[in-house]
């Protein structure tokens, strides 16, 4: 008998059809620990045989299982072990060609993103880690689908500050060579602090070392089902029974995402991995964070009241998604992504918005500052000092933060950028002029917070 | 392998349209478990609660020759695997 009533049903294929209930990512993670090799075009041809046998069936499989629960399965994407982990016998100081051997693999599995260009170096830059960075910028200028992230601070190391300068110069540099695409490159480079092992979202996505050989990791979404389920609530509704629909709406969403990570693990032959519960925005209209946090009252996202309104979302979601699934992991915060959100957009070209705002906010949720447009002529010590505010509330407060910025090579405050698809598009935002180089310049590493030992 | 799935049917009120959708299923060796079927101001809503035997009729191919009816008969149609609700709405 029908134990699903037809408005069930009904809801179901409405927050399909009309409010974007989609699995934002299926990530097949994929260790690349066997890779290694003496030099760096060996080490190129054994991830692409690793990767394109593991990855084989990943978008078949995805196609198949859309088509049979109805439930669009918006990406398919691949995640290595960082690659740095894997370098360390390779005797060249120049890793583009693993980079490029990831582009290809990825390109011949039929996914539009491979992350794991990385390196952890939250503790100290070995020779392998060194030579990742060094690779950073021109792999990214040379390859489409390539990811790349560092974890620069944790909450056991502290904050890697020699890291966090470097790094700065990179994302500086990554800009430059890409100059005649908006900087583009910057928007596929992460820095972290609390990197993850198994976030299937890009551009930080990789596999982390205590993980399987091949795992499946599911990324949801549904900003526009949980923006529909408050603004269908009476204006008079208050916080609490606000935050009890975002829980009740993240429960289904979450279910879809372990209906879809088991089924693709199962039909894969591979072990599942994790649901992240992550509300993650896309460019679409009715695809937005800001635009549920207007929904919850505040008149423009940025406006006072938008950190509280973010803290309840986050919270419900992480309430709701957790009955939903086995295995909750990844990022799992509510993500804010500038150019990737429609309302977040709109709220800086209103004024509303700012990053220093975007920071606060960071402090209740996740991800950080992510696709943010910076001017082109911002010095590497002030993109550091904002990598290390980034880092400093995450190590704190024993979360994942990260920065994702874009300093856009011949533009300023007011111009726009546009880099398609899922990367959206920004305004250029304005960054303080005040100086953090005597900060920056003095190096060494910020000491573990007493928060750190739990023992 | 039996397969329990959801058919879900939405359009404009005809003729014909559970006759159509009942033929297709009949063909391809589904049974049919449950219907309930509603009309609202002239627009027809029906869910069925179905059987896919999928070693006589693959699902995709069930899925398939839906299609081709729903274009006949100016119908929305959906086949999604039952799961996907019960997973949804069930704690």
């Amino acid at each position: 008998m029908l134990h699903i009533s037809p408005e069930e049903i009904a809801e179901t294929l409405l927050m399909v059809q009309q409010q974007h209930l989609d699995i934002r990512t299926v990530t097949l993670g994929v260790s690349i620990a066997d890779c290694g090799a003496d030099d760096a075009d060996e080490m190129a041809r054994r991830l692409y045989d690793k990767v394109t046998g593991a990855a084989e069936r990943l978008v078949p499989v995805c196609e198949a299982i859309e088509r049979e629960y109805g439930i669009p399965i918006r990406n398919k994407r691949i995640a290595v072990s960082p690659v740095a982990l894997a370098a360390g016998r390779c005797a060249s100081s120049d890793l583009t060609p693993v980079a490029l051997a990831m582009d290809l693999a990825a390109e011949a599995a039929g996914v539009d993103f491979i992350g794991g260009f990385s390196a952890l170096v939250h503790k100290g830059v070995g020779a392998a880690d060194d030579a990742l960075i060094r690779s950073i910028p021109a792999a990214l200028a040379s390859t489409e689908r390539v990811c790349s992230s560092v974890n620069v601070a944790s909450t056991r190391a502290g904050i890697n500050m020699d890291a966090i300068a470097r790094m700065a110069h990179v994302v500086k540099e990554t800009a430059a060579l890409t100059a005649e695409r908006d900087s583009i490159g910057c928007a596929k480079l992460v820095v972290f602090a609390n990197m993850v092992e198994d976030n299937p979202f890009m551009a930080g996505a990789m596999h982390g070392p205590g993980e399987a050989d091949v795992v499946v990791n599911v990324g949801i979404s549904g900003p526009g089902v949980v923006r529909a389920v408050i603004a269908a609530m009476p204006p008079e509704a208050d916080l609490t029974a606000v935050a009890e629909a975002i829980k009740a709406t993240s429960f289904k969403i979450t279910r879809a995402g372990e209906l879809v990570a088991r089924e693709a693990a199962r039909r894969l032959g591979v072990a599942m991995g994790i649901v992240d519960l992550s509300l993650a925005p896309t460019p679409a209209e009715g695809d937005s964070v800001a635009d549920i946090l207007e929904a919850m009252g505040v008149e423009r996202c940025g406006a006072p009241g938008t950190t509280t309104a973010l803290a309840l979302l986050n919270d419900a979601v992480k309430k709701g998604g957790a009955m939903g699934t086995s295995s909750i992991g990844g990022l799992s915060g509510a993500f804010i992504p500038v150019s990737e959100d429609a309302g977040m957009v709109r709220a800086v070209e209103d004024g509303a918005l700012n990053l220093e705002k975007l920071e606060a906010m960071t402090a209740v949720c996740s991800v950080g500052l992510d696709m943010i447009a910076i001017p082109g002529d911002t010095p590497a010590e002030t993109i550091a000092g904002i990598i290390s505010d980034a880092c400093a509330i995450g190590v704190i407060n024993n979360k994942t933060t990260a920065a994702r910025l874009i300093p856009v090579v011949g533009k300023t405050v007011g111009d726009h950028v546009s880099w398609g698809g899922l990367l959206g598009a920004a305004p250029v935002m304005s960054v303080s002029e005040w100086s953090s180089a005597g900060l920056v310049r003095r190096g060494g590493r910020v000491p573990a917070p007493l928060g750190s030992l739990r023992n | 392998m039996k397969t329990r799935a959801i058919l879900s049917v939405l359009g404009a009120d005809r003729v014909g349209i559970v006759a159509a959708i009942t033929a297709v299923l009949a063909e391809c060796g589904v049974n049919i478990e449950d219907i309930r079927q509603t009309i609202l101001s002239g627009v027809f809503s029906m869910t069925m609660l179905v059987t896919v035997d999928e070693e006589a009729y693959p699902f995709e191919d069930v899925q398939a020759r839906l299609a081709e009816v729903a274009d006949e008969i100016g119908q929305q149609i959906t086949l999604q695997r039952e799961d996907v609700f019960r997973f949804m709405h069930r704690v």
